[in-house]
């Protein structure tokens, strides 16, 4: 190569500044991965705003000693927390099915590949959004609306001439501010191959992508229901979907006791659970062929 | 320096041989017309090209591997096609941030001042433009990468005289500059024989006529016959021959213009009589 040649050949972008770029262009075409949480957070907030009314009495009969009114207090915290959660996932799972098919339906597939951005760099991005921005914008927004919440009650109690301490030590959102991302992080690393699977049937499926996500999983569990009426099938698929939570959120993964210690959370047990390590292996798997597929994909 | 070389370049679908062992040799600075009619094979070879499909055989664009390496290939070779379509929910804004964002050689300022001196807002959806304004803004987006290949294909379907006429005069003037090379598909024959300088017909997976435009006039001679001198004519093996108003129009290839001269008016046929002659008659 001459010089001449060296000077015209610009040095390729660094990855992470690519990455970055794509990942900004999934959010501009998915507005609903930042949108839903926000709406869903600011619906529970005219919620909480029309129950504050209740909270210096309920405030006053827990500072009495009065156990059951504890709820009253703390639960909208932890209930905008999982309305959020919720919504994300969901629209995580509505994403990662269409993200791989719409560029197809739409045509556009052929101008993304006219950039110089691979196929897999694509996939990774398109991945990235339910596993990693997610899980992020999820506790921004339970995060930022806890604190609205805070302060509102905070303003509330006050003028109702009771002590804002009284209030603070009830609700213990340091505690919930530290589990919520511990949380949100396994729950990610659990459910990385469900998504994983739901974009390789996206760069695939011509049309109803839910159908073949779901119906190799679901046919199965319909025979095994019918012939032997056992569910180790519909077991197996509720736990991949939904037992990430579990891990995450309850003491030991065993879904008994909610987690409210920090203490009580034990990554070290959750490491060694193979099922964690076998689903990010099988997630690997499913975005490579993801890749795979999209390469040799033309617009349907 | 070549641009693309391919040495018996196949590509079978499942029921048919899209291409069927393609010789090309496009040296930079060239514009090339690819030509043939629907089903001859020039979407496959561009997709060949373009590293969007595998393919038998030797292929080579800038001294590259396109299916293994378009990601990199990707940096000096840019391509619009009737098929590639901007993605409509996509604004004016957000296609410059994100090219300028992912493409190492974009210029922005470039582009921008190429948009000015169309009607396109920056805050418009692209669902929201006409079909020429998409085309005028793709052609932005891409004239303003320093590419070394330029592949279009289709790039005027379906646009107003307009359009198309505007699209290749900005395309002379303010992209081609001697060192790019530019592949172009079209129906619109007409429309690009005057700014190509080879023409390469393929037809059913092979090509059947490869050369320059200055050879292409030299080698194809139109004659009007006298109604005198047509059996004549004739003998010399004309590869065409039709009617027009009540007159012979007959096609040679490689023959003595002087010759032909004598027999009545010499002109130099268009592309679209050459393809009718070579590929119409083939058929």
């Amino acid at each position: 190569m001459t010089i001449a040649e060296e000077l015209r050949e610009p040095p390729p972008l660094p990855r992470r500044r690519v990455m970055s770029w794509l990942i900004r262009r999934e959010l501009w075409e998915h507005r609903a991965v930042l949108a839903a949480p926000l709406a869903t957070a600011g619906v529970g907030l005219i919620g909480f705003l029309l129950s504050s009314f209740a909270l210096p009495s309920a405030l006053r009969a827990v500072a009495a000693g009065d156990k059951a009114h504890r709820t009253l207090v703390l639960g909208p915290y932890s209930f905008m927390a999982l309305a959020v959660l919720l919504v994300g996932m969901l629209v995580a799972v509505a994403y990662s099915l269409g993200a791989l098919q719409g560029e197809r339906r739409d045509r556009s597939l052929l101008f993304w590949k006219s950039l110089p951005v691979s196929d897999n760099l694509t996939v990774l991005s398109k991945a990235a959004v339910p596993i990693l921005v997610t899980p992020v914008v999820t506790f921004a927004v339970v995060f930022a609306a806890q604190v609205l919440m805070l302060a509102w009650s905070t303003l509330v109690v006050a003028a109702n001439g009771l002590s804002p301490a009284l209030l603070w030590t009830q609700v213990k959102l340091d505690t919930m501010w530290l589990v919520l991302p511990y949380g949100l992080l396994i729950n990610a690393v659990w459910q990385a191959p469900v998504y994983a699977w739901f974009l390789l049937v996206s760069a695939w499926a011509r049309r109803v992508p839910i159908l073949w996500a779901l119906g190799p999983f679901l046919a199965p569990a319909l025979v095994e229901a019918m012939a032997f009426r056992t569910s180790h099938v519909g077991h197996f698929i509720v736990v991949r979907l939904l037992g990430g939570l579990a891990q995450a959120f309850s003491v030991g993964g065993k879904a008994e006791q909610a987690v409210d210690n920090v203490r009580q959370l034990d990554p070290g047990h959750i490491l060694a659970e193979p099922d964690i390590w076998l689903g990010l292996l099988f997630a690997a798997g499913f975005l490579a062929a993801a890749a795979w597929l999209r390469r040799r994909r033309e617009p349907t | 320096m070549a641009c693309i070389t391919a040495r018996g370049l196949r590509k079978a679908y499942k029921t048919t041989l899209a291409l069927d062992g393609v010789d090309l040799n496009v040296e930079e600075g060239r514009i090339v017309g690819l030509i043939g009619p629907n089903g001859a094979g020039k979407s496959t070879a561009l997709q060949a090209i373009l590293g969007l499909t595998e393919h038998q055989g030797d292929l080579r664009v800038l001294g590259r591997d396109p299916w293994t390496e378009r990601g990199a290939l990707m940096r000096d070779v840019c391509f619009i096609a009737d098929v590639a379509v901007l993605p409509r929910w996509m604004r004016v804004w957000q296609a410059l941030d994100f090219v300028a964002g992912v493409h190492p050689r974009f210029d922005r300022t470039k582009a921008e001042g190429f948009l000015a001196r169309t009607q396109i807002q920056r805050t418009s959806r692209i669902r929201e433009l006409s079909k020429g304004m998409v085309t005028q803004l793709h052609l932005a987006l891409v004239m303003a990468i320093d590419a070394r290949l330029l592949v279009l294909d289709e790039p005027t379907l379906g646009l107003d005289l307009l359009y198309r006429k505007a699209f290749y005069d900005s395309l002379l003037n303010d992209y081609f500059d001697g060192s790019r090379t530019i592949l172009v598909t079209t129906h619109q024959v007409e429309e690009v024989q005057h700014i190509l300088t080879d023409v390469i017909f393929l037809n059913r997976g092979k090509v059947v006529l490869d050369c320059s435009m200055d050879a292409f006039e030299e080698r194809y001679a139109e004659l009007v016959a006298a109604p005198d001198r047509l059996a004549e004519a004739r003998e010399l093996r004309p590869i065409h021959e039709r009617q027009l108003f009540g007159r012979s129009i007959l096609i040679f290839d490689g023959a003595d213009r002087g010759r032909l001269a004598d027999m009545g008016e010499v002109r130099t046929p268009s592309l679209a009589d050459i393809f009718v002659a070579v590929i119409g008659g083939a058929s």
